[in-house]
């Protein structure tokens, strides 16, 4: 009935909250300053820290915004500092390793859960709910006691375990969204081809749902780089602390050096791989942020 | 709770039967082929199950367990039995009370901002004819980026003479240091990060909103406020719980912003804080884990309240029944 009344121009259903008597000119001018402002919202914070990374140790506190003189010093500096490169290491290696095993643990249930029909299927989505709106503070203490005790505190295995445990949540709602979408008439086909379950599963929905996999592993890779809490409570040596801890541990080369710039240099290099995934798969990040929480 | 996977499984039979009925005949109770779909089911499933509630459930029973005893790590040996004494202890400390206030305002105040600020984001990327993709790349930096590194960049600039931000300021303004304003930038860096996550959630809600209900509500003289009230709103509404009921559970855990914007100094620690400077400055894991118990009981109810009043769908709940 709408197209009956259509009498206006061809576009203005896009921009029409805003636009009832503005031009097309106006109105792409409107939506560039709102863009422009979501730009601005966006990037000053992270601008702040880039040029911040920048400045020599006399500019520091000049409170400018950007930067009077350029150095690499403080890049320099970080790396000097064996702390940090071993931060890196933990925070990589800890963070892919849980990657890989939630995203690996995360798909088999998720697949058991939109496929197949078995008893306590409910339960298991109940308890991933539940633990997704666990607070975490609550765990610190006991797990505190118990990691000591049977030897895996300040261990990569001590985070991995919480880190697994709190991104399968996100994995088993990522990835039974993306598998409802599947063509599972395939999966049937290859059933009757003499296929079993777990072959059919293994050849013809493992290709179909790897985009979805893949974007789950940038979520739960996210989640684990940006991990904090755990990762203060649960370590206390280079053995395996990670790169947010160390951050917040710099205290500068002498009591009266400024840790600022070897903070700023270390904050942005945290900061690169969240930018790479951010500008190679912004559709897939936005689209796996979505499908799990608001589908129906 | 209402968990309700059953529409999962009420989705799937829905295509199978799309397909003419070539469905398994379920009809002769557990087939050969049944009996290995729930086996396979079951085992797919085990590994998730047993990590979860091994990392979670059990932790929870023993810091319960916990919580009833005198246990000081600096004086293991006075370890005993203390019935409700930890309890006591924490729920008649200001600290506490303090700690829970400033979590509550916390989480009110900067919850209701990132739902405003969230549609509004989540209208402008969704309605924009202009740089529609460069706008969802951006929020996404927000909600990418650790939170550390966020709240050192809200440090520094909100630090007199080297911030950007201070030097905005009247001369002499240190508002870190200072309650009230300090609970306001942990309150801003929390909106920061977070409200790009809360845009994406609506946006998935306004995509559901049929673009013809709107243009023929216009053509009925339906002002653009009428349509967001009347239309928008309401239809998003499933989308609008889950995005606040997940906020706010998250921002009552904040923790990050404050350990490094103030270290929780000048009252502006949260419960989170309070249970992480119990263990590592006071040792005392009894009082600890009472507050771990209490938190969790905290969280438990905040759930409860929005699924049982507010009628919260739990995602994953309704599934498949649009």
């Amino acid at each position: 009935m709408a197209t009956t009344v259509e009498s206006r121009p061809a576009t203005p259903a896009r921009g029409s909250s805003k636009g009832a008597g503005m031009s097309e000119g106006q109105k792409k001018t409107w939506w560039a300053v709102a863009d422009l402002v979501v730009l601005l919202y966006a990037l000053v914070p992270v601008l702040w820290i880039l040029s911040l990374s920048f400045k020599t140790t006399d500019t520091i506190t000049d409170g400018n915004f950007f930067p009077r003189s350029w150095t690499l010093d403080n890049y320099a500096q970080i790396f000097q500092i064996g702390l940090f490169t071993a931060a890196l290491r933990n925070s990589i290696g800890i963070a892919l390793i849980s990657t890989v095993l939630a995203v690996v643990i995360g798909t088999m249930a998720a697949y058991a859960i939109a496929r197949l029909d078995f008893p306590g299927k409910k339960a298991l989505v109940g308890v991933s709910l539940l633990i997704a709106m666990f607070p975490q503070i609550s765990l610190v203490s006991p797990l505190f006691d118990i990691f000591r005790g049977i030897g895996i505190f300040d261990t990569w295995l001590g985070l991995i375990l919480p880190y697994i445990t709190f991104a399968l949540p996100l994995a088993i709602y990522t990835l039974s969204a993306f598998f409802r979408e599947i063509p599972w008439e395939l999966e049937k086909a290859a059933k009757m081809d003499g296929a079993t379950p777990l072959q059919a599963f293994r050849s013809v929905i493992v290709p179909l749902a790897a985009p979805g996999v893949f974007t789950t592993a940038i979520l739960v890779f996210i989640f684990c780089w940006n991990d904090f809490l755990f990762a203060i409570s649960l370590t206390s040596t280079s053995r395996s602390q990670t790169a947010t801890v160390a951050i917040a541990n710099f205290t500068g080369a002498s009591q009266f050096a400024e840790p600022t710039g070897s903070i700023a240099a270390a904050a942005v290099l945290l900061t690169i791989p969240i930018i790479v995934f951010v500008l190679f798969f912004q559709r897939r990040i936005v689209a796996g942020l979505t499908s799990g929480a608001v589908k129906g | 709770m209402s968990i309700d996977s059953g529409a999962l499984a009420a989705s799937t039979t829905q295509q199978t039967e799309q397909q003419g009925g070539a469905h398994r005949k379920g009809k002769p109770a557990l087939s050969e082929g049944k009996k290995a779909e729930r086996r396979l089911g079951l085992l797919l499933c085990a590994p998730a199950a047993i990590i979860m509630v091994a990392v979670t459930a059990y932790p929870i029973v023993y810091a319960l367990w916990l919580s009833f005893q005198r246990y000081d790590l600096r004086f293991p040996a006075d370890r005993a039995f203390a019935g409700f004494a930890n309890y006591a202890a924490v729920l008649t400390s200001e600290y506490w009370w303090r700690a829970f206030l400033v979590t509550m305002i916390i989480t009110i105040v900067s919850v209701a901002i990132e739902f405003v600020l969230g549609l509004a984001l989540a209208l402008v990327m969704h309605r924009t004819i202009v740089g529609r993709g460069l706008t969802r790349t951006v929020v996404l930096i927000p909600y990418g980026i650790v939170t550390v590194v966020a709240a050192f960049s809200w440090q520094f600039a909100w630090t007199p003479d080297k911030g950007y931000l201070a030097a905005m300021l009247p001369e002499g303004a240190a508002p870190l240091t200072g309650q009230v304003s300090a609970i306001l930038l942990i309150i801003l860096a929390e909106v920061w990060k977070t409200t790009p996550f809360m845009a994406l959630l609506l946006m998935a809600g306004l995509a559901l909103v049929p673009d013809d209900l709107l243009k023929a509500a216009q053509v009925d003289g339906a002002g653009p406020w009428q349509r967001l009230t009347r239309i928008i709103l309401p239809m998003m509404k499933p989308a609008i719980l889950v995005a606040l009921l997940f906020r706010t559970l998250d921002a009552f855990r904040v923790f990050d912003n404050i350990y490094i914007l103030t270290q929780g100094s000048n009252g502006t620690g949260s419960v989170s804080m309070l249970g992480y400077d119990n263990l590592f400055k006071a040792f005392n894991l009894g009082i600890g884990s009472a507050i771990s118990v209490l938190i969790f009981i905290a969280v438990a109810l905040i759930a409860f309240l929005f699924i049982k009043i507010f009628g919260a769908a739990a995602p994953g709940s309704d599934e498949g029944k649009r």
